[in-house]
């Protein structure tokens, strides 16, 4: 049985899944899609994997799967074996689901403004940098909750997959001229984040935040 | 900003795309020195390249040149040709350009940046550099008068991955090379056995005095990896150093040398320093406010 990640170094939705790959001990081939400047993504030959066009893709066991949330859930469903990324529990699955979408939901604006910044994407970067503000003030202020009551991590008292998902474009954003001087809690946040053993960093994620 | 009227800054040949990046009969629109620029791709072959006015029309067309992988043009009239690298002329060698990469700071700094090689165990770790190598032993720097360019040669560093193609760390040796303001090379030893160096650009468009957009043609000798996989490595590594980049203050370079302390390890951007000086290069240089 082997893991096949259509992966991309410099993006952010692809090392959520090797994070995940990373923190479960996963062995995994890697296929180097040519995101940018190839446009690789847009070819009919992986448009035939993923109609969407859209990177990352993790095949695993005859199963395609193109999400990165559905498959960090894909991955922790069946991998975790203590269960503590993706809890099955009525009081926390709900939000780590809420959580979760919200990451490749809301958050995503912090991706637009980096593609940008970064590979001249043609698009509204004061309309991105805005909404992935109002993105970062939701969590900055559910953050702050968290820490009032003595908690740490978005969901419960285990780093989940919504912590996971959340990660990546919010620790990113600086490449997107989004910095993180007006979200303390989500300082203090991300720093907890790179402590968890079988954590690596991406390129444009400044060493000390 | 409008049009740098630095004649030092408007006379050099400035990449202004990459090949590939515009669809035949189509157009890009887009800035060089403050200077907006359309390039359309004939229905052939060939690019037409004109300044935009104030009006959006079509103003006056510009010189095209396309080469390593790059669009250049120039605003002025250019007392040196591109430059020769004959590594991109290799056919055996793998010829890949990155796109080009959007960088907030002035163009020195990222000519400064790719030229030293002290950063690279504290911000490339476990590729081109290993937090406990971080020695940068003596180089030498010269003015190449007959070609007016800046070079640092006998240059070593360790490195734990020098490439894409090497497994394993090894004492690299390296050249730099400036060819102009806005463009620098390298030449890098990979394989002890090999006389074949790789050769990697930096060809920078200052859209602003403050924006970039930075290309990154290579002439690499590798049998093993594909182009995607050699630019993914280099684009890994320059996004890392985007973030120190988008970080330096001023922006814009100092070249009163009491606004920043050199080190040894800086002594070729000391030299670069002061080629600027020589040439008294405005366009993207900080100025020391009046008292
Ligand atoms: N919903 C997808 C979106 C991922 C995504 O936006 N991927 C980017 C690369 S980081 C992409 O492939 N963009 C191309 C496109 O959307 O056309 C996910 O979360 O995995
Ligand atoms: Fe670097």
């Amino acid at each position: 049985m082997t893991i096949t990640l259509h992966d991309y170094s410099l993006s952010g939705s692809c090392y959520k899944v090797r994070l995940m790959l990373g923190f479960l001990g996963l062995d995994y081939d890697r296929r180097q899609v040519d995101f940018y400047p190839g446009r690789q993504h847009k070819r009919p030959e992986f448009l035939a994997i993923n109609p969407l066009g859209q990177l990352p893709v993790l095949e695993d066991d005859g199963l395609v799967l193109r999400d990165a949330q559905a498959i960090l859930c894909h991955l922790a469903n069946r991998y975790d074996g203590g269960g503590t990324w993706l809890p099955r529990d009525p009081a926390r699955f709900g939000p780590v689901m809420m959580w979760l979408m919200f990451a490749g939901g809301e958050l995503m604006a912090a991706s637009s403004a980096r593609l940008h910044d970064v590979m001249s994407y043609d698009l509204d970067i004061d309309a991105a940098r805005r909404s992935a503000r109002a993105a970062f003030r939701v969590l900055d202020d559910h953050l702050t909750h968290r820490e009032i009551d003595g908690a740490t991590w978005i969901v419960g008292d285990h780093p989940t997959i919504a912590d996971l998902a959340c990660f990546p474009y919010v620790a990113l954003s600086g490449d997107g001229g989004i910095g993180h001087e007006e979200y303390p809690a989500i300082r203090n946040w991300l720093r907890e984040f790179r402590k968890l053993p079988g954590f690596h960093a991406m390129s444009g994620i400044p060493e000390y935040v | 900003m409008t049009a740098t009227t630095d004649p030092v800054a408007r006379n050099e040949w400035i990449a202004c795309g990459w090949l590939g990046q515009i669809r035949p009969g189509a157009s890009h629109d887009t800035m060089v020195l403050g200077q907006p620029i359309r390039i359309t791709r004939k229905a052939g072959d060939g690019y037409r390249i004109a300044e935009i006015g104030e009006d959006g029309a079509e103003g006056r067309e510009l010189p095209v040149q396309t080469r390593y992988t790059c669009i250049f043009t120039t605003l002025g009239e250019p007392s040196r040709p591109l430059p020769e690298i004959a590594e991109f002329d290799e056919p055996d060698r793998i010829v890949v350009g990155c796109g080009n990469v959007g960088v907030n700071t002035s163009p020195y700094r990222l000519v400064e940046n790719f030229l030293d090689m002290a950063h690279f165990s504290f911000i490339h770790v476990d590729t081109l550099g290993a937090t406990d190598k971080t020695e940068v032993l003596a180089y030498r720097t010269e003015h190449r008068k007959d070609v007016d360019e800046i070079w640092a040669v006998d240059c070593t560093f360790f490195q734990p991955a020098a490439s894409k193609a090497v497994k394993g760390g090894q004492m690299t040796r390296y050249q730099y090379r400036v060819m102009s303001p806005f463009s620098v090379m390298l030449y890098k030893n990979i394989s002890e056995d090999s006389d074949r160096n790789d050769a990697i650009c930096v060809f920078i468009q200052p859209l602003t005095e403050t924006r970039c957009l930075a290309y990154m043609p290579m002439a690499i000798v590798d049998n093993e990896n594909t182009a995607a996989d050699i630019a993914d490595f280099q684009q890994s590594i320059f996004l890392q150093d985007r973030v120190i980049l988008e970080n330096q203050r001023p922006a814009l370079l100092p070249l009163d040398p009491t606004y920043e302390l050199p080190t040894r390890a800086d002594a070729s951007s000391i030299a670069f320093r002061r080629w600027l000086k020589a040439m008294d290069i405005r366009f993207g240089i900080y100025e020391k406010q009046a008292a």
